[in-house]
């Protein structure tokens, strides 16, 4: 902080002197000793984990998701949460390669494929604020209608037809060993830094996630926020699926399942609360970068992937029960003493 | 039963799903007959068996949605088992995948009983869990018709009075949860603990511990599931059952249960699945290809959570017509 | 005590919790066929002792004597099956549910020893409620029913178990005058039953309308008892606040200039109609009606929060359309919530974030928020309404019942409003805080503000308002001048529209 800690005229001060942590700074922290931990093991497994080339392959196994974590955190925080991104991305998907099957020029595929995204977070966003239905029940159904209808378009056929320089997205690099996807993380993270942590639109997600009532009754439009959470939801994951089509290089109904887990552990793993109303962005990048990590060193020691399916669950069961253990830990210790 | 069908949400579910039946038999004409109707529930067994074990977790503000992993696991434990040891005879695995079931349930259940932990998180870790315990324990292997016994596959197919056990089993478990839910202390503390968790604590429910056997409750008819599904289709991998876990939900969803707690009952959760149930016949007699099957279902959920929450939209205090209310009361007395 | 001995007795009894000993070595005495007041201002540990009385919390001191033994509650069931039962402030009963099963919950009649025996149920149920003349069907949905309804299951809930001590916490809170009349008959009644009664109350009419005997607690201590005929109302709120309070009502008279805002035919489809009013520059306007007679939901519509409302509003003489908070803010109307923690302010912000969250536009700049500016605004106010905090940063949650109470002030002040509405701003705030808002109060309209306060407080109404409005099951149904504004005349006007 960089305001003055005790003001002259006054007997009560602006802050307090910063004595104890901030909780999620410590979250923050211990996610830092981890990677470190992780990256240490991964060099002492693997010669070729340092290695540049290896280290920027690494990325691409988390980026698109990461992209779309950034804007569920804000979602979780104002106390909502989208469990069909992943169905975003098929159907986004879907569209970009009939689009590009049809002839559509590049920068056409790519708008498409946002503006679907956009769309179905708008329709999400729609039914959650106009009808006051749970999230987690709309997105329910959403993401079995927005898969649904893009196996209804493709069935089991594949797209694979897409107009030239496409593939630059998700395999192309912008200097040296950085790709165009580890950049476009990059901005967005900065991006989605400043929207949370700086500017009002951080601050009424804040208010929000910790009471709406409250929110409310002191002029905050609830609902369009809400709405706007959404959309940038989807939005988000339209971007992701332009990046992991254009990685791949085809389309199918099934491209991306199981992604929502991923994303919502990142998010929950980065330190915000399931509950809202809490979290940094940092923590989620921290959370995002440790991930791939992991991930990456147990290709490096041929560690099937399913397992890592496994250890995230493990990951998202423990770090969702930790605060409670500590709380528990810390009542018991109360009553020792 | 005419007031029943017209004012209660189940009751206008099962007429909708009764013409809609007859609607379909319409366009195709072997679509109504007994052996049909037979067929359609026994296909829908399955789901509403895990749907009935769904409902008393949504009931208790809970979800589960590690259902279909628990089938995956179970099936492929008791298939793997089968194979090894053909000799053991099925009540002794059908005992196993009830415990292993239980067990998974269990786990679930301990996370929100004792740690608090938000259900749909804990349920989202658990299925990706058994889901990869299910990759590890057969290596990503197949177990097919011809690796298990006879007596294995054959058991939920024999028919008893024109109806297979699996469709027996189903009705058997619908009974019991009418008798259990209505007619049991037990089974009226969840509604009590989903309805108003505070109130239920202060009458001496301990609600956590309710939550508890609802996940167990869910866990073990998965177990059992995990045995019908792979004896059902003679197959057991990895990837059985995926995403199975919505249709339950949506069955919960459709007959009526709230997902804030402390409302449903058998007979919705029933028709619900009933209504899944047809949609899934009748698209392939229909003409529609199966893919629209996962997009209608979506847009069933959709369309089932706007009717709930338009029915049960705040009534608000009717503070005008309070008197005209309660003199009208008094006069119908 | 003279006469009979106690049925249930407190002795030493302490709970502790972190930071804050909540009872500390309190005694109560009960006695069978006599109604004890519990007196205490808020925080006095009355619901805690609630709770320890009904085995939601377990005492860490002292013992708890019930038919001269001994005994220890492991749950809210044990103290239940003995006989204890209470009435509590929010009726927790099961909307979810019939009317029966809230009667019966965790005490079902069994047939064949396992099964709910649901003809029992209704049967038993429709004679409970007969003998305390409810005529509420035992078949019905609870969440169909009015609060006074609710009122009755949760009485019939306490009869069915045969219950030796019944408390009863703050009953009168949400009933309209005529219930308010059913449930004394109904104390009567328990009374000659022979039952123990713990009446919980803020109001002094009550106490000495209905109680024997009283007990006074201060801080969480143990402060006094004895027999209602032996005492008055003064000494009464001595025991209860260690000090007289001279002029809880600091009204000073202020300059009542050109009406501010004028209100036609505000309606609602159901909760409330044909509202008119207006308000002067300087005007206190008190807005008396119990509860449940539309007020709150009138003003929630004037500020913008209540939706389907027609009529016209008129600021300064300019109709203004409000279909939300923040078109409310932006036309200078405030509202301060009766539901505070849950309406009025996040508990989990800092004070400074607070105070400015509903002009976080005007004290941003590029989108970004200006921390000196912010800053500047949370000293500004919260100085000026002499919150009482360690910093501006300290999270609200941190903050005593009225320090809050004056964060919501100083945010809405910050926003230099015209009109502020307060919506029963002393409710459940100790005298001490109380005097302090009622002093606030004039201050303000000496600046020139205007001002609305909704109370269902007879004496913060008579005491405050420039002009009385009364209202009764959503209608206006009078207006009275300061000068000629009698209790009986208020209690009258809203009462009197009450079917007998």
């Amino acid at each position: 902080m960089t305001t003055n800690t005790i003001t002259k005229k006054n007997s009560v001060p602006d802050f307090l002197p910063v004595g104890k942590l901030n909780k999620f700074v410590r979250w923050e922290s211990f996610l830092v000793i981890i990677l470190f931990g992780v990256c240490v093991l991964n060099s002492f497994l693997s010669p070729y984990f340092l290695d540049p080339w290896n280290l920027s392959d690494a990325t691409f196994n988390f980026t698109e998701k990461a992209l779309i974590a950034l804007p569920m955190a804000l979602l979780i925080i104002a106390r909502e949460i989208d469990i069909s991104v992943a169905a975003i991305i098929a159907l986004s998907s879907t569209v970009m390669g009939l689009v590009s099957e049809l002839g559509a020029p590049l920068y056409a595929v790519v708008v498409t494929g946002i503006a679907v995204g956009g769309l179905c977070g708008l329709c999400n966003g729609l039914l959650v604020t106009k009808f006051a239905i749970p999230s987690i029940v709309v997105t329910i159904g959403t993401m079995s209608l927005f898969r649904g209808i893009s196996y209804i378009i493709l069935g089991d056929e594949v797209l694979k037809n897409y107009p030239d320089g496409f593939d630059f997205f998700g395999q192309g690099y912008v200097y040296w060993v950085v790709s165009f996807e580890f950049v476009t993380f990059i901005i967005f993270a900065l991006v989605f830094y400043w929207l949370l942590h700086k500017s009002i639109f951080g601050r009424r997600t804040f208010a929000i996630g910790n009471n709406p009532d409250a929110a409310y009754y002191s002029g905050i439009n609830v609902n369009r926020h809400k709405l706007i959470l959404f959309v940038l939801v989807g939005l988000m994951s339209g971007v992701a699926a332009v990046l992991l089509t254009s990685r791949l290089g085809s389309t199918r109904p099934s491209i991306a399942m199981g992604w929502e887990l991923s994303i919502i552990t990142m998010v929950v793993l980065g330190g915000v609360s399931i509950l809202g109303g809490s979290g940094t962005i940092g923590g989620v990048v921290l959370a995002v970068i440790l991930m791939g990590m992991v991930t990456f060193g147990m290709g490096l020691v041929n560690i099937p992937g399913i397992v890592m399916t496994i250890i995230v669950g493990l990951m998202l069961m423990f770090v969702v029960s930790l605060p409670v253990l500590i709380s528990m830990y810390k009542a018991k210790r109360q009553r020792q003493v | 039963m005419k007031p029943f069908l017209a004012n209660s949400r189940e009751g206008f579910l099962a007429l909708v799903v009764v013409v809609m039946f007859f609607a379909i038999g319409l366009i195709a004409q072997d679509f109504v007959s007994i052996s049909n109707i037979v067929s359609i529930f026994n296909d829908t067994s399955i789901l509403m068996i895990l749907a009935l074990g769904q409902m008393l977790v949504i009931v208790t503000r809970c979800i589960d949605l590690s259902v279909a992993a628990n089938v995956a696991f179970t099936g492929m434990l008791v298939a793997m088992t089968n194979n090894m040891y053909p000799e053991l005879p099925v009540a002794l695995l059908i005992a196993l995948a009830l415990a292993v079931g239980a067990l998974l349930g269990a786990i679930n259940g301990v996370f929100v009983w004792l740690l608090k932990v938000p259900s749909i998180v804990i349920t989202l870790g658990t299925m990706s869990v058994y889901r990869g315990m299910t990759f590890l324990i057969s290596d990503g292997n197949w177990i097919n018709s011809h690796q298990m016994s006879a007596a294995f596959i054959d058991l939920p197919r024999a028919v008893i009075l024109g109806i297979p056990v699996l469709g027996w089993l189903a009705i058997l478990f619908i009974l019991a949860a009418f008798v259990l839910l209505r007619f049991t202390e037990w089974g009226r503390n969840f509604y009590s603990a989903g309805g108003n968790p505070t109130a239920a604590f202060y009458s001496g429910v301990n609600v956590g511990k309710v939550q508890f056997y609802a996940f167990l409750v869910s866990g073990t008819l998965s177990g059992l599931c995990g045995y019908l599904w792979v004896s059902r289709f003679a197959v057991a991998y990895v990837d059985v059952a995926n995403g199975f876990e919505l249709q339950v939900v949506a069955a919960c969803v459709i007959g009526g249960v709230s997902i804030m707690g402390g409302l449903g009952s058998v007979f919705g959760v029933v028709m619900g699945a009933l209504f899944i149930g047809v949609v899934n016949n009748a698209l392939p007699v229909i003409g529609v290809s199966p893919f629209w099957q996962m997009a209608i279902s979506g847009a069933v959920i959709i369309a089932a959570v706007i009717a709930n929450s338009r029915s049960g939209k705040s009534k608000g205090r009717i503070i005008l017509r309070d008197r005209e209310a309660s003199q009208a009361a008094v006069a119908v007395k | 005590m003279s006469e009979g001995s106690p049925i249930f007795r407190l002795e030493g009894v302490s709970k502790l919790f972190p930071g804050v000993k909540a009872l500390d070595q309190v005694n109560l005495n009960l006695y069978p066929g006599k109604v004890t007041a519990l007196i205490g201002e808020n925080g006095a540990g009355k619901s805690t002792l609630v709770k320890t009385m009904t085995g939601i919390y377990q005492p860490d001191e002292g013992q708890i004597v019930f038919d001269d033994k001994p005994i220890q509650f492991s749950s809210p069931q044990d103290s239940h099956q003995l006989g204890i039962t209470a009435i509590h402030q929010e009726t927790v009963l099961f909307d979810n549910l019939s009317v029966a099963e809230n009667v019966f919950l965790g005490n079902y009649p069994r047939k064949h020893g396992l099964f709910v025996d649901w003809q029992a149920m209704f049967d038993n149920t429709q004679q409970i409620l007969t003998s305390i003349n409810a005529e509420i069907d035992p078949k019905a949905n609870l969440g169909g029913l009015s609060i006074g309804q609710k009122h009755m299951v949760a009485i019939a809930r306490a009869l069915s178990i045969d219950a030796k001590v019944v408390v009863l916490d703050e009953p009168t809170a949400a009933l309209s005058h005529h219930e308010i009349q059913e449930l004394y008959d109904l104390v009567e009644q328990l009374k000659a039953d022979g039952k123990a009664i713990l009446f919980i109350t803020h109001k002094f009419d009550e106490i000495f309308r209905i109680a024997d005997y009283y007990t006074v607690f201060r801080d969480g201590r143990y402060i006094g008892e004895g027999r209602i005929c032996d005492t008055n109302e003064e000494s009464l709120v001595e025991m209860m606040v260690a000090r007289r309070i001279e002029d809880t009502y600091p009204k000073q008279d202020a300059d009542i200039g050109d009406v501010v805002l004028d209100v036609t035919s505000l309606s609602h489809p159901t909760e409330f109609d044909d509202i008119n009013l207006t308000l002067r520059k300087g005007e206190i306007l008190g807005v008396y009606g119990l509860v449940g007679s539309g007020r709150t939901e009138a003003m929630q519509a004037l500020f913008g929060a209540n939706h389907s409302v027609s009529g016209q509003i008129r600021i300064d003489g300019e109709t203004v359309t409000i279909n939300s908070p923040a078109e409310a803010i932006n036309q200078g109307i405030v509202y301060v919530p009766e539901e505070r923690q849950k309406q009025g302010i996040v508990l989990e912000l800092p004070i400074y974030q607070n105070i400015s969250l509903p002009q976080l536009s005007a004290l941003s700049k590029n989108a970004c928020v200006d921390l000196d500016d912010e800053m500047n605004l949370a000293r500004q106010f919260g100085e000026r309404l002499r919150v009482k905090t360690s910093s501006w940063n300290e999270q609200v949650g941190n903050l005593s019942g009225g320090n809050q109470q004056k964060v919501v002030i100083a945010k809405w002040l910050a926003t230099n409003p015209k009109v502020i509405i307060l919506d029963e701003p002393t409710k459940g705030i100790d005298i001490g805080s109380k005097a302090a808002v009622h002093a606030f109060m004039s201050e303000l309209v000496q600046l020139g503000l205007s001002v609305i306060m909704v109370s269902s407080e007879l004496p913060e109404i008579l005491g405050m308002s420039d002009r009385i409005l009364v209202m009764s099951e959503g209608r206006l149904v009078g207006e009275l001048d300061r000068s000629e504004a009698t209790p009986e005349q208020v209690v009258t006007l809203a009462t009197g529209g009450v079917a007998a």
